[in-house]
């Protein structure tokens, strides 16, 4: 079954993100697959590389980077979301003339059209938040 | 057509899963992950609305939430079931839908 997921909260609020994981790694296991993980509102803060939790700490945009390698899933921040809270790629970096980037690997920043396509695409829509 | 609900906060915190309660059809799913789980305790404030509920609906909570919590599965309503996230995925997949009750 194709599953997309929808996570609108970032990952020290609660445990909206924490929770997708798992149901993203589990999906997998299963067989499943993934079609898109789409980070809305608050939920594009698991996109930034610059995340340095404690070293005993789980480290939320890391793992999701490293299941988006292991499965290429699409990773996908929504862009007014992501530009409130200074999330940028290299794109939006020059075209706002801001110094860096900071998105993560893994993650790519679009519009809120991902998220209607995955609606359409994915057999089953999941949305985790606060 | 069946539909999973999600409810993922204390019903001691916000009115989801009341809410979620009301609007269920015979033959759906509830789910309650995070701080939801609160909500199966037995002798909690809600066991009796969780069992009104069962006729109707099947319910379900997570078990790594509960047991993060410190609830174990002898603290939980009976007519309950617990499931891991293999079975969130399980049921997510055997109902035509789901809805999160944010």
């Amino acid at each position: 079954m194709r599953f997309a997921i929808q996570i609108n909260e970032g990952p020290y609020t609660h445990q909206a993100s924490d929770t997708a994981y798992q149901f993203a790694k589990a999906a997998l296991e299963k067989g499943h697959e993934i079609f898109r993980v789409f980070f809305y509102h608050d939920g594009v803060n698991n996109g930034t590389r610059y995340t340095v939790p404690p070293q005993d700490d789980r480290n939320l945009q890391k793992l999701w980077s490293e299941l988006a390698e292991a499965h290429k899933l699409d990773l996908v921040v929504c862009i007014a979301a992501a530009q409130r809270r200074g999330i940028l790629d290299a794109n939006e970096a020059k075209r706002q003339g801001k110094d860096g980037d900071n998105i993560a690997p893994g993650f790519r920043i679009s519009g809120l059209g991902q998220l209607i396509e995955a609606g359409i695409q994915a057999d089953r829509l999941i949305v985790f938040g606060d | 057509m069946s539909t999973l609900h999600t409810v993922n906060k204390s019903p001691y915190e916000r009115n989801a899963m009341t809410s979620c309660l009301g609007h269920v059809s015979a033959g759906d799913l509830v789910l309650l992950i995070e701080d939801g789980v609160l909500a199966a305790r037995k002798g909690g404030s809600f066991a009796q609305a969780l069992n009104a509920a069962k006729g109707a609906c099947k319910i379900y909570v997570l078990a790594p939430d509960l047991a993060a919590r410190g609830i174990g599965a002898g603290d939980v309503l009976e007519g309950v079931e617990t499931v891991d996230y293999g079975g969130f995925v399980d049921l997510a997949a055997s109902a035509t839908r789901v809805c999160a009750w944010l």
